[in-house]
């Protein structure tokens, strides 16, 4: 079984779309949506839910009004600043909470409770493409990286189930905890990048967090027209550090359109940027068997 | 004054609004770059950096000579970040949180301070008058709130002591590090683009942000693309959209040379200028409300 996740530091440089036309072209696959916080492939991919779980992950501290003597030992410890004082008692605020327990543990009246944390919802899905699966972390939730995990088990083990040989997935942008956790056991990470002052930054930070990992990296650079000399650069820095370049694509609206339609780009009517999808896809798919 | 310019969806342009609203703003400003995963308003404004400071969290360190085995520490710790097994204890410091706690508990005394670096935050100055901040994640480091927090604790000490405004460009999504990146602003600006993706992106983040019960408006980026569903959200929502940015392909020729989208033609130096007045007003009259 080989993973691959598509990943891009920066966003919006195409990572979606490009997975969307992945899972298109893929044979025998699982597909993962490991952006958790502002997933989107499921906007193309319409997936039928089969089953549905709470994400439950970590604790919440709450005070009792009732127990709390407004000592406030709780608000001098927390290194969240996550207590408010309301009057002479004190209040959590669940969104600066981390779930650190230590003024549960500390309080001298025993008058903070900390229930586990509802973070989220994840999905095993039925797509046109095959299985997916995918989740929707609530809004400032933590543990992201947690869910991206959760994820990634859970297609191994369909993957398993099903004897299919490839987990695609959508990753998420940043460097991050969620980014972090979707590179452990991957086999390969397609950096999706733009010629861009911004595009060429994030492409190294994110490059290097895959060097730190030992993930093998290749790299598509998407609207490579819109600017020739940074595109140079690009394919400079992936020869440097050993980066396979796998696709220049053009600036085409054609890709806009295909989402409009919710459709992968590689559906339907082929359009020159379908063409070089679809070859782009046949080097990664070289890669990950070399 | 804090505006905090957001969006669900990455790359629809908030730090294209933020350097053209902070070469436009009418006031002294503070230009903070709070995603700190990817940071990349100084690609932009092309700070001199003045200042590199090094942000750490707490980390165990254990003394073993005092160490008892008690697991106190292991069973307060929720973040895995120290475990006692017979008569051996291990920390792993790149899961510790820096809540305290073991530090806190240990009867002995035998866990002090240690550190684990976050990051860096830099001070720059813009042009010659236009102070930055920006806060740059090591890569590696799971954890970009507590550098955030630090970054954020700096940015309102510097509005305060200088009575400047201050541009916050927040980084995407809306889980704990977006969220917490706007939780200082008198006004949020969510930056869209029409797209699918970007309508969706979109309502996640009006719904996140809303409960925080501040003024939020709307920039469309690339209009003319895609379809128009976010502009009936708007409508039907009372979210008033300030400005909307052409798609045009010498605008992304533009910004992919790295220059301020403001300072392309008169135009577009108008609409930001408007698009700054606007967000001031919007952030005035939520103080007066």
């Amino acid at each position: 079984m080989r993973e691959v996740v598509v990943i891009s530091g920066k966003g919006g440089t195409g990572k979606t779309s490009l997975t969307a036309a992945f899972a298109h072209l893929a044979e025998s696959k699982v597909i993962c949506d490991l952006d958790v916080d502002a997933p989107d492939l499921h906007l193309l991919l319409d997936p039928s839910v089969v089953r549905d779980e709470a994400f439950i992950s970590g604790h919440e501290a709450i005070i009792d009004p009732e127990k709390c003597s407004g000592c406030g030992l709780c608000a001098s410890m927390c290194r969240y600043d996550a207590i408010d004082q309301d009057d002479d008692v004190y209040r959590i605020a669940p969104l600066r909470c981390e779930g650190c327990k230590v003024c549960v543990a500390f309080c001298p009246e025993q008058a903070i409770d900390f229930p586990p944390r509802h973070c989220g919802q994840h999905f095993m899905s039925e797509t046109r493409f095959g299985p997916m699966v995918h989740a929707q972390l609530f809004p400032g939730q933590e543990n992201s990286g947690l869910l991206v995990s959760r994820l990634k088990k859970e297609a191994r083990v369909l993957a398993e189930e099903r004897g299919l040989e490839l987990i695609l997935c959508d990753g998420a942008p940043g460097i991050g905890c969620p980014v972090i956790a979707s590179l452990s056991q991957t086999d390969l990470a397609v950096v999706v990048t733009e010629p861009t002052p911004s595009g060429v930054h994030d492409l190294e930070r994110v490059a290097s967090l895959c060097d730190h990992f030992r993930t093998r990296v290749a790299v598509v650079v998407n609207k490579h027209d819109l600017n020739p000399e940074q595109t140079s650069r690009i394919g400079a820095l992936c020869k440097e550090k050993g980066y396979t370049l796998a696709a220049l694509l053009p600036h085409d609206t054609a890709v806009t359109e295909a989402m409009v339609r919710r459709q992968a780009i590689t559906e339907g009517e082929d359009s020159a940027i379908a063409t070089q999808v679809r070859q782009a896809w046949r080097t990664i798919t070289d890669l990950l068997h070399s | 004054m804090i505006v905090s310019v957001a969006s669900g969806k990455g790359g629809t342009g908030k730090t294209t609004v933020t350097a053209s609203l902070a070469v436009s703003w009418s006031r002294p400003l503070v230009a903070v770059d709070l995603d700190v995963e990817e940071p990349n308003l100084h690609l932009f404004l092309k700070p001199e950096v003045t200042d590199t400071e090094v942000v750490t969290i707490e980390v165990p360190e254990v003394d073993e000579s005092k160490c008892t085995y008690c697991r106190k520490c292991a069973e307060l710790c929720q973040f895995k970040a120290i475990a006692v097994m017979g008569k051996a204890i291990m920390t792993f410091p790149e899961m510790c949180h820096g809540c305290g706690g073991c530090m806190a508990i240990c009867p002995e005394g035998a866990i002090s301070a240690g550190t684990r670096e976050l990051g860096v935050m830099e001070r720059g100055i813009a042009r010659g008058t236009l102070p930055c901040l920006t806060g740059r994640l090591r890569v590696g480091e799971a954890m970009s709130p507590p550098l955030m927090r630090y970054v954020r604790s700096c940015m309102r000490a510097e509005s305060a002591e200088r009575s400047l405004d201050v541009l916050v460009d927040a980084p995407p999504g809306v889980s704990c590090p977006a969220m917490s990146a706007v939780a200082d602003s008198d006004v949020i600006v969510l930056v869209t683009e029409p797209t699918p993706f970007g309508f969706h992106d979109f309502k996640l983040a009006f719904e996140a942000f809303s409960p925080y019960g501040k003024p939020i408006a709307a920039v469309i980026n690339r209009a003319g693309l895609g379809d128009n569903r976010v502009y009936e959200f708007c409508t039907a929502h009372n979210l008033p959209i300030l400005a909307e940015i052409p798609y045009r392909r010498d605008i992304a020729e533009h910004y992919s040379k790295g220059m301020i989208l403001a300072e392309m033609d008169e135009g577009l130096g108008e609409l930001f200028t408007k698009l700054g007045q606007d967000l001031r007003r919007m952030a005035k009259e939520a103080r007066h409300a």
